[in-house]
């Protein structure tokens, strides 16, 4: 008797979690629907040709799929007087980025190390201000910076974009290293220190070895930071070394006549990439650096 | 010859708080020196200083006769085992135990040769090749023991390296570093909260409490006459029995009377101490309260007490009491015909009895 009253309540109990799971997924579904809505607007439209943009509906497919839009965008649309479409720029932000993210990671990771693992008076003092670094709004710097640049004598270059990134990403990915660190047992640089190994050796032989999942987080939030800056890119470039995101913004805004929306999507595509890339090659280590935590040996 | 280890004056402090008082230690090689306490008494800090792993406050450490006080960890020719094991995590468990001589720049025939020579004298041959993280906590300590090993050190130092296993690997663990010192001959400072690891391993053990060392002795010095109701109370288990007693002169030798809640007060004459204030603490170990049958020496004395509570152990039958006013622990054999709330006769032996001042907490004998 209370088997087959069991029995029934568990067999209602199930029939409610299946219902609960497919209201579940519809919902998820919709958002997800919700969110992939641009994205798919700005494939189908970088597919059309201008015509079919101006006759069409904005969400359906293209009638001829045409790759005429992204050719002009790559290397044929006018940001102001020159027409050689965002590739020149592509290759200033690659110019950038990439080792602007190799060096405040490698810095970060060595802040980190000292912070959390050779502990000095006022190692928290320094690492607060280096924390208060991380929340100071772009635009108060950007005057103080301009000036530094000058004096330094790499204002509107590439190596002076460089430097900026590094410098204005190093409160970020000190945070990160030491954070990761600090969960690492001191005992591990205490033995390093008996086997006599130095600062450095225990740097490179026991903690970089140990640090994949956070290079990993670090190099993403700083690549996604850097290839999407605008501002910096714009106050401290000159023509010839502005990063994408600028000339993407100039191909927009300065096109006169007919509205190129194919060549303006397939050239915000183009710019948005290299980030989706990244996420898409390294975001399980993303997931998995965040919570991670310490590491038993 | 001259100490290993000389340690003088040494003070430690972090910022205005006192971590270590006056610490005099001096050990000679070979010695299995222990220190010992309770948690936070400095003695995991005194090995660091030792280690050259913390700065010390005042004083000097020498080691194999030159003087250490200022000299880097790496250069004070010594090898430690952590509490943690401190193995490093990337590395294989080969990679681990040459990582100190490859920092050295020994040569990689050498190095070979030291690894296979630790790695047959601990068993660890088939681990050689896996990473910390596939090694159970008992072979993780033992390559941490080989890391500390292929050294060849002046000194050993080991930071609790026992407590994180279970308790029936650091049994045997306990075994094999005895055998080890032994083997070797080598010269080792040991940290244990462990007050049985510390009696089974040493030679030499420093009992510390806040700081300061309490007393300095062999196991038997430590454990027959603890130099003070810390040191009574913290080495031995069960603890020793310390009971308020009244000490009156009396002819053959010193009467002490011994108050119970009903009754008459147990009367012990002990025949060997002379001039004892009145009021003192008698300090009586479990087993020198025990049936009367297994002993005859002329120091033993019985009398009726009303057993509490019977705590069979196996070997041993623990039986508590109420005597002036505190618990009290006799060793009675396994088979004991004391039962819970009935009177039984025990026989008390005075002759390694210790006495203490209430108000100092200081031994009087």
């Amino acid at each position: 008797m209370t088997d087959l009253s069991m029995s029934q309540a568990t067999g209602q109990n199930r029939t409610g979690k299946i219902i609960l799971r497919w209201v579940l997924y519809l919902a998820l579904g919709l958002f997800a629907l919700f969110y992939l809505m641009p994205l798919f607007v700005m494939i189908t439209t970088s597919l059309k040709s201008l015509d079919e943009i101006r006759t069409g509906d904005l969400i359906a497919l293209p009638r001829d799929v045409t790759f005429d839009a992204w050719r002009t965008a790559w290397s044929g649309a006018c940001t102001g007087i020159q027409c050689e479409g965002v590739r020149p720029y592509f290759w200033n932000s690659i110019l950038i980025a990439i080792p602007a993210v190799a060096i405040s990671t490698l810095l970060g990771a060595m802040n980190g190390y000292v912070v959390a693992q050779w502990r000095f008076r006022g190692a928290n003092i320094i690492f607060s201000l280096m924390l208060f670094g991380c929340f100071i709004p772009f635009q108060v710097v950007l005057l103080p910076m301009a000036r530094t640049l000058g004096i330094i004598g790499i204002a509107g270059t590439i190596p002076g974009l460089i430097f900026v990134h590094v410098i204005y990403g190093l409160g970020f990915t000190t945070l990160f290293f030491r954070n990761y660190y600090v969960s690492i047992p001191s005992e591990l640089t205490k033995a390093a220190k008996v086997d006599g190994a130095g600062f450095f050796r225990i740097f490179w032989s026991i903690f970089l070895p140990l640090s994949l999942p956070i290079i990993v987080v670090t190099v993403i939030w700083q690549f996604t930071q850097i290839w999407n800056d605008f501002l910096f890119g714009v106050s401290f470039s000159q023509a010839g070394t502005q990063p994408v995101t600028v000339a993407l913004n100039n191909i927009v805004n300065s096109t006169t006549g007919v509205k190129e929306y194919n060549v303006d999507m397939a050239a915000a595509i183009i710019a948005a990439l290299p980030t989706l890339f990244v996420y898409v090659v390294a975001g399980k280590y993303f997931i998995r650096g965040l919570t991670a935590g310490s590491v038993k040996g | 010859m001259s100490p290993i280890l000389d340690i003088n004056n040494l003070y430690k402090s972090y910022g205005t708080t006192e971590i270590l008082k006056d610490i005099n230690v001096s050990i000679e090689p070979g010695d299995f020196l222990v220190l010992v306490g309770p948690s936070g008494c400095g003695k995991s800090t005194l090995l660091n200083c030792i280690a050259g792993l913390e700065p010390i406050s005042g004083g000097a450490i020498s080691i194999g006769g030159k003087d250490m006080t200022h000299v880097s960890p790496k250069d004070r020719d010594i090898a430690m085992v952590f509490q943690s094991y401190a193995l490093y995590p990337t590395m294989t468990v080969a990679k681990n135990i040459t990582f100190g001589m490859k920092v050295r720049g020994v040569d990689q025939a050498t190095q070979d040769k030291k690894l296979a020579q630790v790695a047959a004298q601990l068993q660890i041959e088939p681990l050689l090749n896996r990473r910390p993280g596939q090694l159970s906590g008992g072979q993780r300590q033992r390559v941490a023991m080989g890391r500390a090993l292929v050294r060849d050190p002046k000194l050993f130092l080991f930071d609790e390296p026992l407590s994180n296993l279970d308790a029936k690997l650091r049994v045997e663990m306990r075994t094999e570093i005895k055998a080890l010192h032994q083997n070797l001959g080598a010269s080792m400072v040991y940290v244990t909260h462990d007050q049985i690891e510390a009696m089974t391993l040493a030679t030499k053990i420093v009992v510390m409490k806040g700081g300061v060392i309490q007393q300095i002795g062999s196991p038997a010095e430590i454990y027959n006459r603890p130099a003070n109701l810390f040191v009574a109370d913290f080495m031995g288990s069960p603890a020793m029995n310390l009971i308020p007693a009244k000490a009156h002169r009396a002819d053959e030798g010193t009467r002490i009377e011994i108050t119970r809640k009903s009754g008459e007060p147990i009367v012990l004459t002990d025949t060997k101490n002379r001039d004892l204030p009145e009021d003192v603490i008698l300090g009586v170990r479990p087993e020198d309260i025990a049936d009367p049958d297994l002993r005859g020496s002329e120091s033993t004395q019985a009398a009726e007490c009303l057993i509490d509570i019977v705590e069979p152990a196996g070997a041993d039958t623990f039986a508590v009491m109420q005597l002036g006013g505190k618990h009290v622990t006799a060793r009675l054999h396994a088979e004991t015909t004391a039962k819970p709330g009935q009177p039984k006769r025990l026989s008390f032996d005075l002759g390694k009895v210790s006495y203490f001042a209430p108000e100092t907490g200081l031994r009087l004998n």
